[in-house]
This record gives structure tokens, C-alpha cells and sequence, in this order.
């Protein structure tokens, strides 16, 4: 992974979590499947609290438990046995193995572990154990998050197709979506009669109903078998420019299996979002489906009805930059200039993403910081005023300090009901997104006002 | 039922009162591969030093450690909000190989010019106890050069659990006294310090002010609302009463042997405990009139909530609660304050008890309950299932296990934002057990049995 340093000796309010996280939530997305962390207790604990705040689901996360001895003598055995127990109580279809910074510090050989654990006497039927190498102080959880998807692919996907699978296939590496976007990637790509594997997708394993029995593993998720068929799809979609460092899955899919690779901004905003359909139209064979044309149109339609109350006003955007990314170019499609963009990722491809996805880029004096804290985020706010702040609940302490309002998007969102699935993305969820912004603004409006209109 | 098993190395971790041969294996390493509810010694120290307001809790580390304990706690400050921000060295690729000394040498020296804290405490995480920066030193010259306190709290999460890291706290707070005495000629009257009360939602306030009328002295909180100065205050205390015994008796232990100060340990959860606790402090003090004044409120305060924790009582009658707590003292309060409240305690357990604790839970609890150390996540649902609670006492990890299937929840951890200490806690307290317990939501669960959908068996 590539980081750039920032020029600091402290963060306060970080704007990103750590690489393990990303990981874990990565690899709820696959169905039978548990996350283990190679590492100490606190680290998995905090992950997964974190998360179920998030989530409101539960969400286990294993770890092999450091001791004292472990970081002297080396956590193998640990691992092993802990993977063991793993197999024993869950019976999973997958392990995802992530490390931690500890047992990066102390140069563990996960895939070595994991290897003996395969060819050692008597253990037959081991799941898939997919291995991410994840330290925080290389990248966050945007990187994790990808780290995972991609040690899945290069784990588990194969050239083979099996004959049961009719329609043609389309992979999806849809990012750090919502459960309600995933839900929704999977209605659209069906709708053109495609079949996808949409990698990962917690949309059930992190959103479901209530249980008649205790589910060890929540059910939903990407199969294995499906992932396994990766490398026969007609083409990969992958969301994002930003966060994948290296090869990303999708180009590894082109490489390994000359399954062509799309990669694009996540589709949100009308242009965004033609683009998407178009690619599917393409892997179909099959025109946009009336459903989407009228969504479209309707979508078309309330930007004009609305386009007062947007134009000439400015957000700061803040959040993974993948999302940031996908945003500022939505806003600048509906007129609202994102003055300040803001990423804990360190990522090089920031500025170059940014570029793309706001078509008048060098006429807008945007600034971009990368590596961003809150400290920083705030600095900026309250030089240049926006009149909106886009991004998780953690910019409430901001929002209600400098008095600009917060619309909720993105990780983590702890203090609303429903966060974990705001739709944002397709026709509709850019509508519902463009309604938010807008009553935001006429809310601020309202109550900025002394007389407070009724009529607006 | 559903399939659960055990895992055969946790076997003597749980046990049903009744079982003859009782004798429970705690105080150990969680096993490898169980999803543990526990957390690490980083996260004992946090929860204990959290509420110091006017401090500067800067995390040395990378990043998680950090971004994971912003502001998450309702500890709350009638001051300064500093214990609020999340600062931490954020070490980077660089700095593990190198060492993050210069960085942290850096980050305080910055942070206190910013901040002007009254004192900075300085966590060292798994990282920093692998590179081997010498955190103790950095403290000290920064100590000399700014002349605030700069107090290491070795809390590297690898070397043990959560109780180490209370102890780790325990001798940072400790550290305090040290070159600062105060006049011990003007020793106040009646005066006690508060050790393990974190402020949550107020409720030191509430505590405070039960002193207040009394007639006792408070010279400081621990940590609750807490102030430098009113910590290093603390030895002008004729007595330490103890909270949360877990984690602050090692502190009134040290302050015993330095300072003479005797304690006593109490809870403020519940009818009964807070009384006594009260009491057990006008008793220690021994003066006529302060013991006039204590039972005088404690019966005023007593008749004000009767009424409406009776009839709470009422509605709530023969409910079932499983308790799941961080420490074992709390549960033993939560077990009296659920039967109080007319319901039966069905499953109990903590995630840091010590041999004698489960003993008084064994004796305490009625028979049939099953009593557990260190629980995953899996037994919990196991045993929750079978024992058919109605209500599920724990903390955010246990949440969404009891909603999953269908069943009420209260938190009783340190993210909470209502005060249940004290007479009107209790009152805050029965509230929301009738509230979740009584709720029609259930009704609609599968696995409640109230609503039989043809898919039922599977999830719904
Ligand atoms: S186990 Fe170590 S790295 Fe993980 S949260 Fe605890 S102190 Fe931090
Ligand atoms: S040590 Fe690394 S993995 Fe663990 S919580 Fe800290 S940043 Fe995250």
C-alpha cells in the first residue's frame, strides 16, 4: 500500500478506522462466512462493537487472542488452534483471516499458518481461508476493505463456470456500499436478466429479519461457489478509483481470467448512473428497462423543481474517498460547488479521481485534503462556510459547533436510526439522496429565518 | 433448540447452581477462536481515566485504538469537555520501524501548547509495547519542560485483560500524588473520596448530592467529572468509598498503605445497595446527625419512587432477565435490583470475575441459573434461548443478540446516556425494563411464538 505522510505529529478526530475493519465487513459479505483477526482481543472487541453500532445487527468477529507470549514467541499456534475452534462451533463455509498491527509488527507468516493448518494429519474439510494483510499504520479501513475483497478473489475465483448458470454473469465490486445500495445493485443488474456476483454483499448478513433460532451465521452473502465462478463472468464492474491500491480485484479478474474490467465511480447522480446502466446494457445484450428510463425521468424532473434551492450553494464532503469522490461529482451535476473534499484515506489517487468525477474541476477552487482529521475538516468549514456538510455522524460534534448542518452518509452513522441503509445510489437512490439535500437546506432555512415560512 | 455446542476448553467456565463440584476457572486468558465479549488493558484504562475533563488522553499508537473510543462514553463533564476529543500519534509505517518517539515527543509537546490540559495522560497500545519506545522517559522530559503531570498508562493490550489495565490506571492515578501534598492541617470534616463512579449520564451528581445532604464532604470523584486538581486533592479524605470495586480497589489499596485511608466498598445500583451505602458512610463518620440526616432522606427519597416502582413491579411479575456484565460487582447489585423489580435472574455472568465473586453470585442466585465467565457470543444466545429470558442486561455486543430474537434489552455499560444510580436511577432503571419487556414489538418475533408463520424454524 502507498501512503503519503501527512505533515502532522498528532490526529485528533480521526476521519477514517482502521485496515481490519474494513476487512471484517468485507468479509461479512460472503454467506456462511466469519472474520478472524490475527491478533489481540481489544482490537477485534472494539471492531465489532463498532460495527454492530452500526449495523444494529449481531456480527461475530474471531481473533486468535494475543498473550504475552504469543507476541514474544509468535502467534501460530494461536492461529491454528483458534481457526480450529472456529470450524468446531460455527462449521463455516469461509474463514476471512485479517491481521492486525501487532501481528504485522511482529512479521507473523499468516499464509504459512495457514498452509501447515491444511497439510497437517487429519484435518480434512477445512473452509476457504482467505488471508488480508491489513496494518492501520499502512492504510484504513477503505484499504482493508479492499485488501479483503481482493485476497477473496485471488483465493477463490476459478475460470470455471457451472453448467446450471444460464444467464450471463456479471461481477459487481460494488465498494463500501449500504445494505439498501446492494440490495438495490442486485434488483437492477436482474432486471437486465443479468446474473451477478455482486462481492462483497452484507445486504441480508447485516440487515435481516428477526430469527426464529439463533443464526451462528447470519444467512445471505455471496456464496463461495459463486465467487469460484468469477473468472467466467462476461465482465467485473468495480466501483471506485481511489481506494484500491495495486491491482484491484476487478483488473486482477482481467488479468488472471481476461474477464473484461469496468471501473467507474460509484453511480450516483444521473451521469453516474448512465454510465452504470450502460455497461450492463452492454454485458445484457438488453436496453434500459422502462422501470430505470422512468426513474430517470422523474429524477431529471424534481432536479428542476428543486434547482433553486441548490444552486450556488457549497458542501464540504467528507468520508472514504471513493465516496467523497462519487458525491462531489453529483453535486457539481445539480449545482452545489463541494468546496472542501476530505478523506482520512491516504491515497495519491485522490486528486486525479476528484478530477475526473467534477467535469469543471479547475474553474472550482475545491480543496481536497487527504489524510484528512477532523481537525483539519473543521479548520476548513469554518473558512469557507459551506452550507452543507455530506458525510458520518461523526462531523455532528462539527456540525453543532460551527452550526452548519449535517446530512448523514457514509460509516458510521451511530446516532440515526437506518444509517447503515441510507440508498444512494441508481436513479432512485440519487432521488432520494437530491431530496435530502434539498429539505436540509429548506429546513436551514426555516429555522435560520426570523418569521420561519410555512410555504417554501 | 438451537444447535450450539461448547467449546470443550470453556467447560469449566459455566455452571448451573446446583452443580456440587463448583468451582469456576476464571481470571484466564479468553480462548483462541471464541468471539470473546472481552476487551484488552487499553481498554480498562480508558474506561477508568476517560472522565478526567481537564486532561489530555493522548493514545500512542496506530490509529484504531484512538478512533474507536471517541466519544463513545456518557461520562459527563460540568466543565471542560477535553476528555471528549480523540487524540492519538497515529503512528505510520515509518514510525514502527524507526520508533514513534519523536512523534509522540512531538504530539504532546504540540497538544499541551494547544490545550493547556492540567495534566496528560499517555496510553501505550499493543504497538508501542512491540517497538519499544521508551514512553516513560518522553513522559518525564515533558513533564520538566511544560510542568504539567505527563503520566504513562502502560496499557498494551496484549498483556492481559481488562482488569490489567484497571490496575494500570489505578497507578497512573497514583502518580498524581506524587509531588503534590496537600495541607493535610485542613483536613474537612466528613470527608470521603468517590473512587469507580464514571459519571455516566450524571449520576455522580446524583450521588454527590445525596452527600451533600447528609452532611458529608466530597473531595473527589474518581473519575467521574473529573478534575486534576480535585484528584490530587484526594488523601485530605478521612475515607474512600468504593464503586466499582473491580476497578478502583487497587487504587484505595495503594492510597490505604500511603495515606491511612480505610475504605469500604459499595454500589449506588438499586433500592437496597444505594441505602446501604449511605448508610454504610454515616455509620463510618459515626456523628448523630449526620445518621439522623442520612435515614431521613434515604425514607424521603424511598417513599418519593414506591409508588411507581410497585406498580412496575406488578407489571413485570415472574419475567425472566439474563444479566451479562464487564464486572462481577455490578452484576451482584443488578441481580437484587431485577428481583426488586419482580423478576427472576435466569442467567448470570461477567466477563472479569474472580473466584470469590462467582461464590456470592452461586449463593445469591436462585437455583437453575446458570452462571458463566467470559461468555461468547454463541453461549450467551444458547443460554438466553434456553433459559427463555424476557430481558437481556449487557452491553452493545449483547444487543443485537437479544433483539435478534426477539427479546427486551437494557444497557448497563458506560455508553449509556441515562442515569440509573442512585434512588431516581432505579427509578430510570425500572422504567426502561417495563418499557422494553412490555413491549408489543415481540409479538410479532417468530421466535416468541406469538405469530406462527409457515416459514417459521428458519429465519423469518
Ligand atoms: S488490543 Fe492493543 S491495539 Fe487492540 S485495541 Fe487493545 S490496545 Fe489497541
Ligand atoms: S492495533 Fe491496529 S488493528 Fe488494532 S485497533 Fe489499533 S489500529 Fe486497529
Amino acid at each position: 500500500m502507498e501512503t503519503n505522510i501527512p505533515n502532522r505529529d498528532f490526529t485528533q478526530n480521526a476521519c477514517k478506522l482502521c485496515a481490519p475493519l474494513g476487512a471484517c465487513l468485507a468479509y461479512k459479505g460472503v454467506k456462511g462466512a466469519i472474520p478472524f483477526l490475527h491478533g489481540s482481543q481489544g482490537c477485534a472487541t472494539y471492531i465489532r462493537r463498532y460495527l454492530i453500532s452500526h449495523f444494529r445487527e449481531p456480527l461475530d468477529i474471531a481473533a486468535s487472542n494475543f498473550s504475552e507470549a504469543s507476541t514474544i514467541f509468535g502467534g501460530g499456534e494461536a492461529l491454528k488452534t483458534g481457526l480450529l475452534n472456529i470450524v468446531r462451533q460455527y462449521s463455516p463455509e469461509m474463514i476471512g483471516v485479517a491481521s492486525t498491527c501487532l501481528s504485522e509488527t511482529i512479521g507473523e507468516d499468516v499464509p504459512l499458518a495457514l498452509r501447515e493448518l491444511r497439510i497437517s494429519k487429519g484435518i480434512t474439510g477445512l473452509p476457504s481461508m482467505p488471508f488480508a494483510s491489513t496494518p492501520s499504520y499502512a492504510g484504513t479501513h477503505a484499504d482493508g476493505f479492499q485488501a479483503a475483497v481482493l485476497s477473496m478473489v485471488k483465493t477463490i475465483a476459478g475460470a470455471d463456470k457451472p453448467e446450471s448458470i444460464e444467464q450471463p454473469v456479471v461481477n459487481i465490486l460494488p465498494g463500501m456500499l449500504s445494505t439498501a445500495d446492494l440490495r438495490h445493485l442486485r434488483e437492477i443488474s436482474e432486471d437486465f436478466g443479468l446474473k451477478p456476483v455482486i462481492l462483497p454483499d452484507y445486504s441480508e448478513t447485516l440487515d435481516g429479519g428477526p430469527w426464529a433460532e439463533y443464526q451462528k451465521l447470519p444467512s445471505g452473502g455471496t456464496s463461495v461457489e459463486e465467487i469460484k465462478c468469477m473468472g467466467a463472468s462476461v465482465m467485473s464492474v468495480e466501483f471506485g478509483k481511489v481506494s484500491t491500491s495495486g491491482l484491484s480485484a476487478a483488473e486482477y479478474l482481467e488479468k488472471e481470467f481476461h474477464v473484461t474490467a469496468r471501473k467507474m465511480e460509484r453511480p450516483i447522480g444521473v451521469k453516474a448512473t448512465d454510465l452504470f446502466m450502460n455497461e450492463l446494457s452492454h454485458a445484457s445484450g438488453k436496453p434500459v428497462p422502462e422501470k430505470y428510463e422512468k426513474e430517470r425521468a422523474r429524477l431529471i424532473d424534481s432536479y428542476v423543481d428543486g434547482h433553486k434551492y441548490v444552486a450556488g450553494k457549497t458542501a464540504a464532503v467528507f468520508g472514504e474517498a471513493d465516496m467523497v469522490t462519487a458525491i462531489c461529482g453529483f453535486l457539481s451535476e445539480i449545482g452545489i460547488t463541494p468546496v472542501i473534499a476530505a478523506s482520512g484515506d491516504m491515497s495519491s489517487r485522490f486528486v486525479a479521481a476528484m478530477k475526473e468525477a467534477v467535469s469543471d474541476f479547475d474553474e472550482k477552487d475545491i480543496r481536497i485534503i487527504d489524510s484528512a482529521d477532523f481537525r483539519d475538516i473543521e479548520e476548513a468549514v469554518e473558512e469557507l462556510s459551506p452550507d452543507i456538510l455530506i458525510g458520518s455522524s461523526k462531523g455532528f460534534a462539527m456540525s453543532r459547533k460551527t452550526g452548519v448542518p449535517l446530512l448523514r452518509a457514509g460509516m458510521p452513522i451511530h446516532d440515526r436510526m437506518g444509517g447503515a441503509r441510507i440508498l444512494q445510489i441508481g436513479y432512485r437512490g440519487t432521488q432520494a439522496f437530491f431530496d435530502s439535500i434539498c429539505n436540509t437546506l429548506i429546513e436551514n432555512m426555516q429555522e435560520e429565518s426570523e418569521i420561519g415560512y410555512t410555504y417554501i | 433448540m438451537t444447535d450450539i455446542s461448547i467449546l470443550d476448553e470453556r467447560k469449566k467456565q459455566i455452571f448451573t447452581k446446583g452443580n456440587d463440584d463448583f468451582e469456576m476457572k476464571c481470571e484466564s486468558q479468553s480462548v483462541s477462536g471464541s468471539v470473546s465479549q472481552r476487551a484488552c488493558v487499553f481498554c480498562g484504562s480508558r474506561v477508568v481515566l476517560y472522565p478526567i475533563a481537564d486532561a489530555l488522553h493522548l493514545v500512542h499508537g496506530p490509529i484504531g485504538c484512538a478512533a474507536y473510543t471517541w466519544d463513545i462514553r456518557g461520562a459527563l463533564s460540568s466543565g471542560p469537555q477535553l476528555h471528549r476529543l480523540s487524540f492519538s500519534t497515529d503512528l505510520r509505517e515509518t514510525n514502527v520501524i524507526f520508533g514513534g518517539e519523536k512523534k509522540l515527543y512531538a504530539a504532546l509537546t504540540q497538544l499541551i501548547e494547544m490545550y493547556k490540559p492540567k495534566a496528560a495522560f499517555v496510553y501505550a497500545t499493543c504497538i508501542v509495547g512491540v517497538i519499544g519506545d521508551d514512553v516513560d522517559s518522553i513522559c518525564r522530559k515533558v513533564t520538566e519542560e511544560t510542568g504539567i503531570p505527563v503520566i504513562p498508562v502502560h496499557s498494551e493490550g496484549f498483556k492481559g485483560t481488562k482488569k490489567d489495565g484497571y490496575a494500570a490506571a489505578c497507578q497512573a492515578l497514583f502518580t498524581l500524588f506524587d509531588n503534590f501534598s496537600p495541607n493535610m492541617d485542613e483536613k474537612p470534616k466528613f470527608a470521603i473520596n468517590i473512587l469507580g463512579e464514571f459519571n455516566i449520564g450524571g449520576e455522580a451528581w446524583i450521588i454527590k448530592e445525596y452527600y451533600r445532604r447528609m452532611g458529608v464532604n466530597i473531595i473527589s470523584v474518581m473519575t467521574g467529572d473529573g478534575r486534576v486538581d480535585d484528584i490530587r486533592n484526594a488523601p485530605l479524605a478521612s475515607l474512600n468509598v468504593v464503586q466499582c470495586s473491580g476497578s478502583m480497589t487497587g487504587l484505595a489499596k495503594m492510597m490505604k498503605e500511603k495515606f491511612g485511608i480505610p475504605y469500604i466498598q459499595v454500589s449506588y445500583f438499586g433500592v437496597e445497595d444505594t441505602a446501604k451505602a449511605l448508610y454504610d458512610v454515616a455509620e463510618f463518620f459515626g456523628d448523630a446527625e449526620l445518621l439522623k440526616n442520612t435515614s431521613e432522606m434515604i425514607k424521603a427519597e424511598i417513599a418519593e419512587i414506591h409508588p411507581e416502582v410497585l406498580s412496575i413491579r406488578r407489571q413485570l411479575e415472574g419475567r425472566k432477565a439474563a444479566v451479562y456484565v464487564g464486572g462481577a460487582f455490578k452484576a451482584f447489585s443488578l441481580l437484587k435490583a431485577l428481583k426488586n423489580i419482580g423478576m427472576d435472574v435466569v442467567v448470570i455472568g461477567s466477563q472479569t470475575g474472580a473466584k470469590e465473586d462467582y461464590k456470592t453470585l452461586k449463593e445469591i442466585c436462585d437455583p437453575g441459573t446458570i452462571i458463566v465467565d467470559d461468555a461468547s457470543s454463541l453461549e450467551l444466545a444458547k443460554f438466553i434461548i434456553e433459559k427463555k429470558a424476557d430481558l437481556v442486561i449487557g452491553g452493545v455486543k449483547e444487543r443485537p443478540i437479544a433483539y435478534k430474537m426477539g427479546i427486551g434489552f437494557c444497557d448497563h455499560n458506560h455508553e449509556r446516556k441515562i442515569p440509573l444510580a442512585g434512588f431516581e436511577g432505579m427509578l430510570h432503571f425500572a422504567r426502561e425494563v417495563r418499557n422494553t419487556v412490555l413491549s408489543p414489538v415481540w409479538k410479532l418475533f417468530p421466535a416468541r411464538n406469538e405469530v406462527k408463520k409457515e416459514s417459521s424454524g428458519k429465519a423469518a
